[in-house]
């Protein structure tokens, strides 16, 4: 099954062309990635299809829906089956961790204080937070720390789509690989699709279905990783080196 | 995708047979139909989940609870699909260590009381600190004239102070005309028309001009330099600027601070002419006393030195206004809501610290008899 189509988008600030025609599919179950250089928009395209931006032509279907053109009703829908974690955790500053994790909990569920108190601290102890950490605010923690948070927070409704941004940048390489196993854990068990961004080679190569790598404005690469050495592009021979 | 819970009891024995799909949508409802058997009599509990086929980590959580609540008695899991044995495999390695009593203590009435004591202890220490370092650093940068910042303050001047001329000029105008709308209809009374000019002239020059412009720059500027200077600690450009030994007080404090107390004795020169200007309308309008009378009474009846007394208020009200305001910006602490409070604070304490000081004068010029 699609869970995500990308036909023909444009996106243009101005004058200044970001996108050229972007095409590809992600299937269901899949661990997409989006690479490039920087500032090629692979984290426009992602706040794209979270409906943060809108393309200036072609169109983004997620599960079938349009986010373009979409019913406040339908993207309210789409919104709870996905989890977002952004790149510097984006957590709200105000609520301690626990209550950050419990917000979509409390918000859009009807279950109970015991039982949200129970999910928060299994989504702590999934992302490698301890369960006393809970009680801190955003601010009285690492960055790494505020990132696992993030991750716990886009988990806590169980999301069939998850996108992440950057999400082992900012990681001690230690906590980065348990983030990789996490995800494909969690993807062979409940069968989540990912779409993320990523610089992180070993994190490319050890979570990666699929990519779809944007240079000079369009798709210089789609498909896996292992046909990537035929790609006569600069920024994929040298990105790519050490692995070919 | 359908989904069902049933409960089965036969003698000892109690079946729940979860089907379908089950998601965190649905457990409340299965809680609430759980919680309304009566389990004291039976012995062996089954969890059947060969039908089920979605699981997500919420119901996994939820199958758990149900396990460790009826650890007592004999609880068998049917389940032969592998995805969901290991997702409850997952929940089980990370909620064996959960405890509910893991909660910070709340404090006591006492510990309370200290507590807000101590802060308020800390931030005056925090304060008196701010203020040694700004002394310090003034000797350093005032001392030679080469040290001064002269376009940080020429540009901090056209932010704070020529931006604000507009609204300083209106909020005065008003204040003027207002005053002395009010006050006409009583003059009136006694056919002491001419006297608008006194009463005006004096409250205006010697306090309304002085606080009403330190109020709107408080508001205004004050505001606007904790916000700024908040943002760059968050944003760490502070200490970028500390570790290329760029002094952010001489950067960002000193040019602020001069540059207030530069304007302010022109922004109340300003504010005295518009809330005069406001007051003159008025008489002419509404007691008929022609602009040249005005005029020409003013300079007999209200002494100069009370023009001078509003004046010599504004760089006071300025050092205050911009120290607190600064000051503010400096203890924003690393999240976002730590603004939103110091702005506010700031812009009270400034107001605050300005009528105090208004206050102070008002008995030292009224004792030295000017």
């Amino acid at each position: 099954m699609q869970m995500i189509k990308v036909e023909n988008v444009v996106t243009a600030f101005g004058n200044r062309v970001i996108h050229d025609g972007l095409n590809f599919t992600i299937k269901e179950g899949e661990i997409y990635g989006l690479l490039g250089p920087s500032g090629c928009g692979k984290t426009t395209l992602l706040r794209e299809m979270v409906m943060l931006e809108k393309v200036t032509s072609g169109k983004i279907e997620i599960l079938g829906k349009n986010v373009a053109d979409i019913r406040r009703r339908d993207a309210q829908n789409l919104r709870r089956q996905w989890g977002v974690l952004f790149q510097f955790g984006a957590l709200f500053s105000s609520l301690t961790l626990a209550e950050n994790i419990a917000l979509p909990l409390g918000e859009y569920t009807r279950l109970s204080k015991r039982m949200i108190d129970e999910i928060v601290a299994f989504k702590l102890s999934i992302v490698g937070l301890k369960q006393s950490d809970a009680y801190l605010y955003p601010s009285e923690i690492s960055g790494g720390m505020r990132k696992k948070a993030g991750l716990a927070r886009a988990l806590a409704m169980d999301p069939k789509l998850l996108f992440l941004d950057e999400p082992t940048s900012g990681l001690d390489p230690i906590s980065a690989r348990e983030f990789d196993a996490l995800i494909l854990k969690l993807r062979a068990m409940l069968g989540l699709t990912v779409v993320m961004v990523t610089h992180d080679l070993r994190s490319i190569y050890d979570t990666l279905d699929r990519v779809a790598i944007i240079d000079n404005k369009q798709i210089a690469y789609e498909g896996t990783l292992d046909d990537i050495a035929s790609v006569k592009s600069e920024f994929i021979q040298t990105f790519f080196r050490e692995k070919l | 995708m359908k989904k069902v819970f049933s409960i089965e009891s036969i003698d000892e024995n109690l079946l729940l047979k979860f089907e379908g799909k089950m998601s965190l949508y649905e457990v409340p409802k299965y809680e609430k139909k759980l919680a309304t058997v009566q389990t004291t009599s039976i012995k062996n509990i089954t969890i059947d989940l060969t039908n089920l086929d979605e699981l997500d980590t919420t119901a996994a959580i939820f199958i758990y609870n149900i396990q460790k609540e009826f650890a007592s008695k004999k609880v068998t899991l049917e389940c032969h699909n592998e995805k969901l044995l290991s997702t409850l495999e997952l929940v089980q390695e990370n909620m064996s260590h959960y405890s509910e009593n893991i909660k910070p203590k709340k404090l006591s009435f006492l510990q309370k009381l200290g507590k807000i004591f101590y802060d308020y202890y800390d931030g005056f220490s925090a304060f008196i600190e701010f203020f040694g370092q700004l002394f310090a650093s003034n000797l350093r940068y005032l001392t030679s004239l080469k040290n001064i910042r002269y376009k940080e303050i020429a540009f901090e001047i056209n932010e704070s102070a020529i931006k604000a001329l507009p609204i300083v000029a209106l909020t005065s105008f008003l204040i003027g005309l207002v005053i002395a709308y009010q006050s006409a209809y009583q003059l009136k009374i006694y056919g002491a028309n001419i006297y608008i000019v006194d009463m005006l002239g004096i409250s205006i020059f010697r306090e309304l001009a002085p606080v009403i412009t330190a109020i709107v720059i408080a508001g205004r500027s004050g505001s606007a330099f904790t916000a700024q200077i908040g943002s760059m600690k968050i944003t760490q450009e502070l200490d970028a600027m500390k570790t290329m030994g760029f002094e952010p007080f001489a950067f960002l404090v000193l040019p602020r601070i001069i540059a207030l107390m530069i304007t302010m004795p022109i922004l109340i020169f300003v504010a005295d002419i518009m809330a005069i200007l406001g007051g003159m309308i008025v008489a002419n309008v509404d007691l008929s006393i022609s602009p040249e009378l005005f005029i020409d009474r003013l300079s007999r009846v209200v002494a100069a030195k009370h023009f001078f007394v509003g004046i010599i208020k504004g760089p006071f009200f300025a050092f205050l206004i911009a120290t607190i305001g600064i000051y503010r910006g400096l203890i924003v602490k690393d999240d976002t809501q730590s603004i939103g409070f110091n702005t506010t604070k700031s812009v009270v304490e400034a107001i605050f610290a300005v009528i105090v000081c208004d206050a102070i004068f008002s008995i030292a010029f009224t004792n030295l008899g000017i």
